[in-house]
């Protein structure tokens, strides 16, 4: 299982437009991909309302993980919108 | 039939013929089940909701801008898989299709709705694609708008979907009024961007009758059903002349006859400060710094504090910017501290310095934090404590910020006891600033949160300018300043009133920026003056106010 954690840097947190771009770019990948917040229980990357849900505000850290072929390229990804301010 | 009224969240006036959005989708009964193909159902389900995601993502395309974010994101919440997983479960179970996704969308409405704030007002969006998947599903219409009609019409409703208003333009609505909805809500930030009057929160508008005249004020929040011809034209002059002389008063703060009052914003994070620079702000004179602090479950590191103060200090480079330290109590608890245990009266409990004083770990992180933050900045960094009652607490908050390595450290007069012994704490504290809404509050032993008590609030209040004009004695008593930071200082006629009694700046909302400079820069220090003896001699409110407009003759041309 491969994972990446980021801190987000965004005004917004995960909300708005860098929680759709998030959601879009994981919903492409053909494998499961999990966000958590912190420490905490992880979910659907690929849900926007489960990714809203979390609540992620500036600063927060997340933890990104995905396992399977390409799964390096999609974390790579999705820690650098993430992380965009 | 009387004004209405609710919060304006984007200027101007506007009058049409009201058109009233009064659809509801029915809710599908608890019992409806489907006839038993579970796959069929399925894939109506699944449809719908696929054909509500094109056609909400193809009106944002049209639309383009803000609202094509706006819709984009909705369509992601029809396409969610999670969603569509309860959906699949909820048929299997025997449900019908739309009541499968009632319920389905019902588990994140909530959610949304216990987040409250940002995630709260994000429900009508939720809402708004359950509503249509529904009306796909049994076949009923999507309701629409209008999209084209020979008078712009007032869009009365008690909340707006962006893809219902994401199309309309300037040339077809004249304003927008809607029963729910707050200053983030989507009809708020759309009115803006067409640059349509809008009123959101306004209790009973959707009780107007259809087709009936509307005069909409989107700064005061005033809905009027079928005004004279008279109050149309008044309005609508009255907008024009403000606009005119707003967009004329430019410059720092400063009265006819050149007393300077800097002119400073009240700002809750970095995010605030656009609006700050847009509408001139010198400086900040209130920066809210809970923010930083409420809804986690850890403290926020110095480093991240850090960052976010130079953020706003870099927006000001040689101005001022006041940091309020934490404030936070059994109304606005902290989750990575104990539990406080219940207060009776919150707003009398264990807050602001208060709480400080009991944590001194999280106080000296946050001035750590400051310091080093203005240290990298060319700002002029102030700091000053919430709820300080008395000059012992003054003398430790000072202190406290001296050994942090910060030079000027200031209190909040909120408390009736602070203002009346101003000199003693003006002894200790570098300035002064006036937090007038809750001075107003203990002053008048009226909950803030209780409107049926509005009126003790009012700033006018002839006792709470005692309080004021005794702060600032104390304050000049040992040479030190006292600026305004409450809601007062954003009224343009008592900003003059306030700078009459010896206020030496106003902080405010910053939308209210110009039309206190403008009342400023026509009057002299001594008509304030004169405006500000007479209010104190009045008896009521409206004693208050009516006599110190006699002295302030220059409000005539500000149609204020």
């Amino acid at each position: 299982m491969a994972e990446r954690q980021v801190t987000v840097e965004s005004e917004v947190g995960l909300h708005a437009r860098p929680a759709a771009t998030f959601v879009q770019t994981a919903a492409k990948a053909p494998l499961d991909v999990t966000v958590a917040k912190g420490g905490g229980q992880p979910v659907n990357a690929k849900s926007i309302l489960a990714v809203l849900s979390l609540d992620v505000r500036k600063g927060d850290t997340v933890v990104i993980k995905a396992e399977g072929e390409g799964a390096d390229e999609i974390l790579d990804q999705l820690a650098l919108i993430a992380s965009a301010p | 039939m009387t004004t209405l009224t609710g919060v304006g969240v984007s200027p101007g006036v506007g009058f049409g013929p009201g058109y009233v959005l009064a659809y509801e989708t029915p809710v599908p009964a608890p019992g409806a089940r489907h006839g038993g193909d579970a796959g069929a159902e399925r894939d109506r389900a699944t449809r719908a909701l696929e054909q509500v995601a094109a056609d909400l993502e193809e009106r944002g395309v049209r639309a383009g801008g803000e609202a094509q974010d706006i819709l984009g994101a909705q369509a992601l919440m029809a396409r969610d898989p999670g969603l569509a997983a309860g959906v699949a479960g909820l048929i299997d179970a025997g449900k019908s299709a739309a009541r499968a996704v009632y319920e389905a969308f019902g588990g994140y409405r909530e959610m949304l709705v216990d987040a409250g704030g940002y995630l709260g007002e994000r429900a009508a969006d939720l809402d708004d694609v359950r509503d249509r998947a529904i009306a796909v599903i049994e076949g009923l219409p999507v309701p629409g708008l209008p999209s084209r009609a020979a008078r712009p019409y007032v869009l009365i409703a008690r909340d707006l979907a962006p893809a219902d208003t994401a199309l309309l333009s300037r040339d077809v609505v004249a304003a927008f009024v809607t029963e729910q909805g707050g200053p983030t809500s989507h009809t708020a930030i759309l009115a803006r961007a067409m640059g349509v009057p809008a009123v959101v929160a306004c209790p009973g508008a959707t009780s107007i009758a259809p087709g009936t005249p509307v005069l909409v004020d989107g700064v005061s929040g005033l809905v009027r059903p079928a005004p004279s011809e008279e109050e149309v034209a008044t309005a609508r002059n009255a907008a024009s002349a403000r606009d005119a002389v707003l967009a004329a008063a430019t410059g720092p703060g400063m009265t006819a006859d050149g007393h300077a009052v800097p002119l400073l914003a009240n700002i809750g994070g970095p995010r605030d400060v656009d609006g700050a620079l847009e509408h001139g702000a010198e400086g900040v004179g209130l920066y809210r710094t809970e923010f930083l602090f409420l809804d986690r479950t850890t403290a926020p590191s110095g480093e991240e504090q850090e960052a976010a103060y130079l953020e706003v200090l870099d927006a000001f480079p040689g101005g001022r910017v006041v940091v309020r330290t934490l404030d936070a109590g059994a109304d606005k608890p902290l989750a990575f501290l104990p539990p406080q245990g219940e207060e009776p009266n919150p707003a009398l409990g264990q807050r602001g310095l208060r709480l400080l004083r009991a944590h001194p770990e999280i106080l000296s992180t946050q001035l750590a934090a400051l310091a080093r933050a203005a240290a990298r900045s060319s700002a002029k960094l102030q700091v000053m404590a919430p709820m300080v009652a008395t000059a012992e607490e003054t003398a430790w908050y000072v202190a406290t910020c001296k050994e942090a390595g910060l030079p000027s450290a200031g209190v909040m007069i909120e408390i009736p006891a602070a203002a009346l012994r101003a000199a003693d704490l003006a002894e200790e504290a570098d300035f002064f600033s006036l937090g007038t809404n809750d001075l107003a509050q203990y002053a008048f032993a009226a909950d803030r949160q209780v409107g049926a008590l509005t009126a003790l609030q009012d700033a006018w209040q002839p006792a709470l300018l005692d309080l004021v004009a005794l702060a600032v004695a104390g304050a000049v008593e040992h040479g030190k300043t006292c600026g305004v930071c409450g809601e007062a200082a954003g009224d343009p006629v008592l900003a003059c009133v306030l700078t009459g009694l010896g206020v030496t700046s106003l902080s405010m909302a910053p939308p209210a920026l110009p039309a206190v400079r403008a009342a400023l820069s026509r009057h002299t220090r001594e008509q304030c003056l004169l405006a500000a003896r007479a209010a104190m001699a009045g008896t009521s409110p409206q004693e208050a106010r009516a006599a110190a407009r006699s002295h302030l003759p220059g409000l005539a041309g500000l149609a204020l």
